[in-house]
């Protein structure tokens, strides 16, 4: 190992730390009351449900495909699917505005919107 | 292109492609999307490292079309073909500059393996929101990229003599 790539390392890992701590921060800034779980499937939206109410949704898709959402305790979880990776299932549940679970297979994803003035977001469309 | 390099690419693709096979059938699931280990770039580093840039390149292209052909379907060779491009892109200039080893070499390819995945990703998707992975992705890359490095050092210092004689 050259010295050149200690510091290629580092600064990677500190770029890596600082963005990810920066996000959190504005999440947690940026998530009010009223937030929402937008379900977009492969760029269109499929529905739009309250983050504080409990509800499990059967998202299908026109294939037979299917993920399924449960919303409890104010969070959003991907509790089953069924796509080969299983990596939405494995996703840990979010509750920040901005926080998504994505499901590359079935091409759905899963965001919370943050509250009032995120109504029409308008990068989703 | 000598007898021996061309027997030593056969070697390579053979080995990338099991590599890639392993992963397909052992996959790194974190609940990340576009997280993977990338077995594969070992072979490529070692390739990189002995036979050449031009052979490594048709190397990667090789492995991703046989691989997608086998495992995949058309959306995950352009997972991949994304993934590897900018990973082997990143990893030539990398080399070029002289300024690294190969762990750095291999550390720049295993973290814009991930990004060039997550681009593609979010393009398919048509979301921002992935961008938020991009943190873990860098470090996942990092990790990877230095483990990685290790194993084509230690492969690389022996398999080189082949080449001189
Ligand atoms: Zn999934």
């Amino acid at each position: 190992m050259k010295k050149n790539d200690i510091i290629l390392i580092a600064v990677l890992l500190a770029a890596a730390l600082l963005t990810a701590v920066g996000m959190r921060i504005w999440q947690m800034n940026n998530t009010r009351d009223a937030a929402k779980v937008v379900v977009t499937i492969d760029g269109q939206v499929y529905g739009t449900y309250p983050l504080d109410e409990d509800r499990t949704e059967r998202i299908e898709l026109p294939d037979g495909s299917y993920n399924i959402l449960t919303i409890s305790d104010g969070y959003a979880d991907v509790t089953e699917a069924s796509c080969p990776d299983q990596i939405c299932v494995k996703h840990n549940h979010i509750k920040y505005s901005k926080e998504s679970i994505v499901c590359l297979p079935n091409k759905v994803v899963v965001t919370v919107e943050g509250g009032e003035d995120s109504e029409i977001d308008g990068a989703t469309f | 292109m000598n007898n021996r390099k061309i027997a030593f690419l056969g070697l390579f693709v053979a080995l990338a492609f099991v590599l890639s096979y392993i992963e397909y059938m052992l996959p790194l699931n974190i609940g990340i999307p576009g997280a993977k280990v990338g077995l594969a770039n070992l072979v490529v580093m070692v390739a990189l490292y002995t036979v050449g840039e031009k052979e490594t390149i048709s190397l990667s292209i090789i492995r991703v079309v046989l691989v997608g052909l086998t495992f995949g379907n058309l959306s995950m060779m352009l997972y991949s073909l994304a993934g590897a491009g900018l990973s082997l892109c990143a990893m030539l200039i990398a080399k070029r500059t002289g300024r690294f080893s190969v762990t750095g070499v291999s550390v720049l390819g295993g973290v814009f393996h991930n990004i060039g995945q997550i681009i593609v990703a979010m393009l398919v998707l048509e979301t921002e929101s992935l961008l938020y992975y991009l943190p873990f992705l860098i470090v996942i890359g990092t990790i990877t990229g230095v483990l990685i490095g290790f194993v084509a050092n230690l492969i690389t210092t022996r398999v080189k003599g082949v080449f001189k004689m």
